[in-house]
């Protein structure tokens, strides 16, 4: 019995190969391909070639990728999308698409129409639902857009008339036509979330072709039985058909996986996690072995969304960190070699000199050939060497929530140019398997489900309530591949409402379990 | 006289959110709305109270309802058309100007909508210098401005115009229909003379809202430098640093009441903080003793940005530093107390104004 994981990033692609007690079998990086599909194969291929594996016996294959993120930071290969807001009059003040970028705008066709329909807070209707309206609007786009989003305001008490359009869509332009029910995706903040539905609704072409690029590669690797998953942001598994409907929870999972496969490694559920890369550093924080989840409104791509995002601090240093003398003063970054490191440092022969090049100044890391950078005076060398100490201690306090020391687990391909010795902090955990940490936390995801509504607590008690949420929750998480009796409880959220009568309350819910 | 361009409004939305003490709104949906009119519109006009008219007559403009109702269902946009169009006719008087009635994320951008879509200039001044839960709560109440005849509708085209007895009844009144309407409503109420304005209003509100949120939104590398800028502007005082440990809520009255537990960081390690609320921050103490209270604001904010944070969005593990402000001096008066004083909302305290309990502390 293995599990595979896969992590397709910017510059590369890992592979690895985990036993049935998730001990790490073997690993292997290769160079992310142009088309994605080919590295995937190419690091399928010899993850399963070294380790000399039986093909047979691998029952899970996951994979996080940030093909979604990068079609939206890009703006390519997104699909024209046709919003229909449900809540006509209410609503017209900010109509869709404000303050989005032009250009993407543009790419997604700007197609949108403002129908009658919606609830009220209390669940009743705030205007009469009319599905003579919903079809004209819908023979107007046939051919004209590929995908629907459909947002009701106050979805998320009563999602009937978003599952309806979902219908109608099928109806008039045909089963194939893919629809995203805001209900479905995000919770209350009705700007927020129809973003979350437009960007879903833009990516069925991006996360068909990596999900059938996954499902290819696995297919031509010789793997026919295993489970295929997808990873989501909050360090979660979904089913690879869960993920064609909800491509947009892949957004941000390279951090989540990253924080996760750190956790694993280092055998802890609390701690900051450090992930160095090439060019940056990124910090989240680990709590009960899952990512602290942003309380913010998260930009994806310039376009606002309420999304579950862990929460991340990036800074400008990496192991191919470009360093620089000005006025005589050391400056780290932001500029970096990036992949081009093992040609371009000192170290390996290059002539750039770099964060790495200084850490192996200084004998606190060995890597190329040392001879290359003897030559660096030592005491500017040190002012490198405290320089990075201390970006990384302010980005450290940035993300702590108390001021006792924290303890860092260290991971990532540039973690040697980090300073073992940094201020705040207790203790720092590092293994030699943290470069492929991302690919690590991708096989070890868990299954998660959400829910989130508005009770009326003088018409429900708050015990109903909470159960109710629970078992919605619970579904979800079936729904998306969990096993029935590990599910529990991990958060639960309440929020009155303010100047409602009968003690309105939003209740978010939120259950993880191991996968089946 | 000036006109108000987009970066403006930017920042008039995160300072007005600053001087909402917690309540007012979430600043997003009111700027959304302000930069879309505006851009429809053009860009608005802001005059001073001293440059209208004595006998010119204006109204205000304010949401009611729920804050996290709007974050979900907001106007249709002709609410305030509307509104005005039929109060002025009732009143008989043509409307020279609007202006807010409280400071808020959202309540400061509905008169910059109105002023667009009208046409007619925004007047730099408001009825509380921050923000208070109830209709009545206003210094045009204090002076004895009457809060009838006022206009109250909804997205769908449901209209009242009503006269009540006093603005106590307005404020009960009013909140019934506003459930009935969906939870929000938008109120036309107070309509005075510019005579009334230059009199009653807390003045300068506008600008000082946009200054606040100028050095909030500016980008600066010595965080203590903004610090001290923005308490130096308000004549604030910085009481605390804490992360949140406990955030307690329920709901009493169709309000959104709670307290907020802070545990002190780096300066105040050691030291505890409560904050109470309803809606809007109303009592601070620290170890039992009060740091600042109703009406005097206090204002919670990110601890690196200074963002204000609303009490909506209080949640455990934020880091925030409390700030307060002595209140504009007419709350401070005998009614002044009385109508919004830490009494008036349930607590047994009598009211010590800011510069008092700070110098105390010291």
């Amino acid at each position: 019995m293995y599990k595979i994981g896969i992590d397709v990033g910017g510059t590369n692609t890992d592979a690895v190969i985990l036993d049935e007690r998730l001990k790490l079998i073997h690993q292997v990086k290769m160079p992310t391909s142009e088309d994605i599909e080919s590295g995937i194969v190419s690091a399928l291929k010899k993850v399963l070639e070294e380790s000399g594996i039986d093909r047979q016996k691998v029952t899970h294959a996951m994979l996080g990728t940030t093909q979604c993120t990068n079609a939206i930071v890009e703006r390519k290969k997104l699909a024209k999308v046709g919003v229909i807001r449900l809540g006509y009059p209410a609503t017209a003040s900010v109509l869709p698409y404000t303050a989005w970028p032009e250009e993407m705008v543009a790419v997604l066709s700007g197609e949108y129409r403002l129908a009658c329909g919606g609830y009220e807070y209390d669940g009743q209707l705030l205007s009469p639902f009319s599905e003579e309206e919903i079809r004209r609007i819908l023979k107007e786009w046939d051919g004209e857009v590929e995908a629907i989003a459909v947002i009701g305001v106050f979805s998320s008490l009563k999602n009937d008339q978003e599952l309806r359009v979902a219908e109608l869509v099928a109806e008039v332009m045909g089963e194939a036509t893919p629809v995203s029910c805001s209900s479905l995706i995000g919770s209350v903040g009705l700007i927020e979330r129809e973003n979350a539905t437009i960007l879903n609704s833009a990516l069925f072409k991006v996360i068909a072709m990596t999900s059938n690029g996954f499902e290819n590669a696995l297919k031509e690797e010789g793997i026919k039985d295993a489970q295929v998953f997808l990873c989501q942001n909050d360090g979660t598994l979904m089913s690879i058909d869960y993920a064609r409907k909800f491509p947009i929870l892949t957004i941000a999972c390279g951090p989540t996986n990253s924080i996760r496969g750190a956790s694993y490694l280092a055998g802890i559920k609390d701690a900051m996690v450090l992930d160095v890369g090439g060019t940056t550093s990124d910090i989240g924080v680990l709590t009960g072995g899952f990512p602290r989840e942003s309380s913010l409104a998260v930009d994806v791509g310039g376009v606002r969304t309420n999304f579950r995002m862990p929460d991340i601090i990036s800074i400008g240093l990496g192991g191919g960190s470009i360093v620089r003398e000005v006025n005589k003063e050391v400056l780290i970054g932001p500029d970096s070699v990036g992949y081009r490191i093992t040609e371009e440092a000192l170290v390996f022969g290059g002539d750039t000199l770099t964060t790495t090049d200084i850490a192996v100044r200084l004998r606190k890391a060995e890597v190329g050939n040392p001879d290359l950078v003897a030559h660096i005076d030592e005491e500017f060398a040190k002012q490198a060497y405290e320089k990075i100490a201390v970006m990384t201690e302010e980005a450290i306090d940035k993300m702590k929530t108390s001021n006792n020391d924290a303890t860092v687990v260290l991971v990532g391909g540039g973690s040697i140019i980090i300073p073992r010795d940094l201020k705040g902090v207790k203790e720092i955990i590092h293994d030699e398997n943290g470069a492929v940490a991302n690919a690590i936390g991708a096989s070890i995801s868990q299954i998660s489900g959400q829910f989130e509504q508005i009770y009326i607590y003088s018409q429900i008690s708050r015990e109903d309530a909470r159960k109710d949420a629970e078992d919605r929750a619970r579904q979800q998480a079936i729904l998306a591949g969990a096993k029935v009796d590990t599910i529990e409880l991990v958060e639960i959220e309440e929020i009155p409402l303010a100047y409602h009568p009968g003690n309105a309350t939003r209740l978010r819910v939120k259950v993880v379990g191991e996968l089946k | 006289m000036r006109y108000l361009n987009e970066e403006a409004i930017e920042n008039i939305a995160v300072g007005a959110a600053f001087l909402g003490t917690g309540g007012g709104g979430d600043p997003y949906i009111g700027k959304m709305m302000a930069l879309s009119a505006i851009k429809e519109n053009g860009p608005v006009q802001l005059l001073s109270p001293e440059e209208v008219e004595n006998d010119d007559f204006f109204i205000p403009a304010a949401m009611m309802g729920a804050p996290s109702v709007l974050i979900e269902k907001f106007p249709k946009g002709d609410e305030f058309v509307r509104v005005f169009q039929k109060l002025g006719q009732y009143l008989n008087k043509e409307v020279k100007g609007t202006f807010p009635m409280e400071a808020g994320g959202v309540n400061s951008m509905i008169p910059i909508v109105v002023a667009a879509k009208l046409g007619i200039p925004l007047i730099d001044c408001d009825g509380m210098g921050r923000a208070f839960p109830e209709l009545q709560m206003v210094t045009f109440h204090l002076n004895g401005v009457s809060s009838t005849p006022m206009a109250i509708t909804d997205e769908k085209g449901n209209i009242g115009i009503m006269e009540t007895i006093d603005n106590k009844w307005t404020e009960r009144i009013a909140r019934v229909a506003t459930v009935e309407m969906g939870a929000s409503s938008l109120v036309s109420i107070y309509p005075c003379k510019g005579e009334q304005l230059k009199k009653y209003s807390v003045k300068n509100i506008i600008t000082l809202s946009e200054k606040i949120g100028q050095i909030i939104r500016s980008n600066r590398d010595d965080e203590s430098a903004k610090l001290r800028e923005l308490l130096e502007i308000t004549n604030g005082y910085h009481l605390f640093d804490g992360k949140i440990m406990d955030v307690d809520r329920n709901t009493m009255g169709g309000f959104n009441r709670g307290c907020v537990t802070l545990d002190g960081l780096e300066n105040y390690l050691g030291e505890n903080v409560q904050v109470f609320f309803q809606n809007e921050n109303l009592v601070a103490q620290k170890n039992g003793k009060p740091l600042a209270m109703t009406p005097d604001l206090i204002c919670l904010v990110d601890l690196e940005t200074l963002n204000p944070i609303t009490t909506e969005s209080l949640k455990y593990g934020k880091r925030v530093r409390v700030l307060a402000l002595p209140s504009d001096p007419q709350w401070r008066s005998e009614k002044g107390i009385e109508t919004v004083g830490p009494k008036y909302f349930g607590y047994n305290l009598s009211y010590t104004p800011l510069e008092e309990l700070v110098r105390k502390e010291v």
